[in-house]
């Protein structure tokens, strides 16, 4: 699959907005569940000390 | 040589375990989903029918097929608690839902997104849409229900009840295409016959459900460490390892 240019891979043909949305908001989501772990985390060492 | 089975089954011993395997699994999702999205978006071809906007499917499908599969798990964990009042069974449980959550929302979310360009709506009440968006709110009572109750051990006897008898809700979700007439389609790869898609499409597709796997396993893990210490706040173990993480 050659998109040739830059603006012919975020158009992905005419269907970006769904593409990316499903991709952006699937990457967000597992970075805001690793930061709200790491949060936990911290939080339940700072409860034992 | 024995084995000694239960090495692993007390939160001690298993908590360095999961750190070390949370970090491992971590690392191989990262590989695979660089792996995955370079198949999916550089080398699987055009789709003649539906152009690019099927690109979504290399992270619907795993998703949706980690959303029941991370309930079968978490309904594993929690018979066992069940039955053999084991402390770890319990944690992994709860350790498991927020994750299999995720996955529900994400496979809706994409579902949506997808279901616009292809079907020409964003949302349908029919079998599988439905079913799916059942098992949502049974990753949500039972966080719910689980978080509404003080004590740990009730909590996890009232969330196993829960993610038992909501099981059956998963085979209803698989079926759904095939028991009842949908706008969702049917399976595209499926263990009884040849799969209906280009083999570079489904090659993105698996390897992307492994980076998915892997992903689940390193959340899950991390949180059951989350679990492990506040549970067992009061312990020498956590108190040592509280000391050491200053």
């Amino acid at each position: 699959m050659n998109w040739g240019s830059w603006e012919n891979f975020l158009a992905m043909g005419g269907y970006g907005l769904y593409v990316w949305g499903s991709y952006l908001v699937t990457l967000v989501l597992m970075v805001v569940e690793l930061g709200l772990l790491a949060r936990r985390k911290s939080n339940a060492i700072g409860r034992i000390r | 040589m024995s084995i000694n089975w239960f090495k692993y089954s007390s939160p001690q011993t298993f908590f360095p375990l999961a750190g070390r395997l949370a970090l491992g699994f971590g690392a191989l999702a990262v590989l695979a989903c660089a792996a995955g999205l370079y198949l999916g978006f550089f080398v699987a071809p055009t789709d003649a029918q539906q152009g690019e906007s099927y690109r979504i499917i290399f992270i619907h499908v795993p998703a949706a097929w980690m959303s029941m599969f991370l309930y079968v798990v978490m309904a594993f964990w929690a018979g066992l608690g069940l039955a053999f009042n084991t402390r770890l069974s319990g944690m992994m449980a709860s350790a498991i839902a927020p994750t299999g959550a995720l996955f529900t929302f994400i496979a809706l979310w994409t579902g949506s997104l997808w279901g616009k360009p292809a079907w020409g709506t964003w949302w349908v009440w029919d079998a599988r849409l439905t079913s799916e968006l059942i098992l949502l709110f049974l990753y949500f009572g039972f966080m719910a229900l689980q978080a509404a109750i003080d004590d740990p051990r009730r909590a996890d006897k009232a969330g196993a009840l829960l993610a038992l008898v909501g099981v059956v809700n998963v085979p209803i979700i698989y079926f759904s295409v095939k028991w009842w007439n949908t706008l969702h389609q049917g399976a595209s790869v499926s263990l009884t016959k040849a799969p209906t898609m280009a083999a570079t499409m489904l090659a993105g597709m698996l390897v992307m459900s492994f980076a998915f796997w892997f992903y689940s396993i390193a959340a899950v893990l991390l949180r059951a460490r989350c679990i492990m210490l506040e549970r067992e706040r009061s312990s020498d173990w956590a108190a040592q390892y509280a000391r050491g993480a200053a």
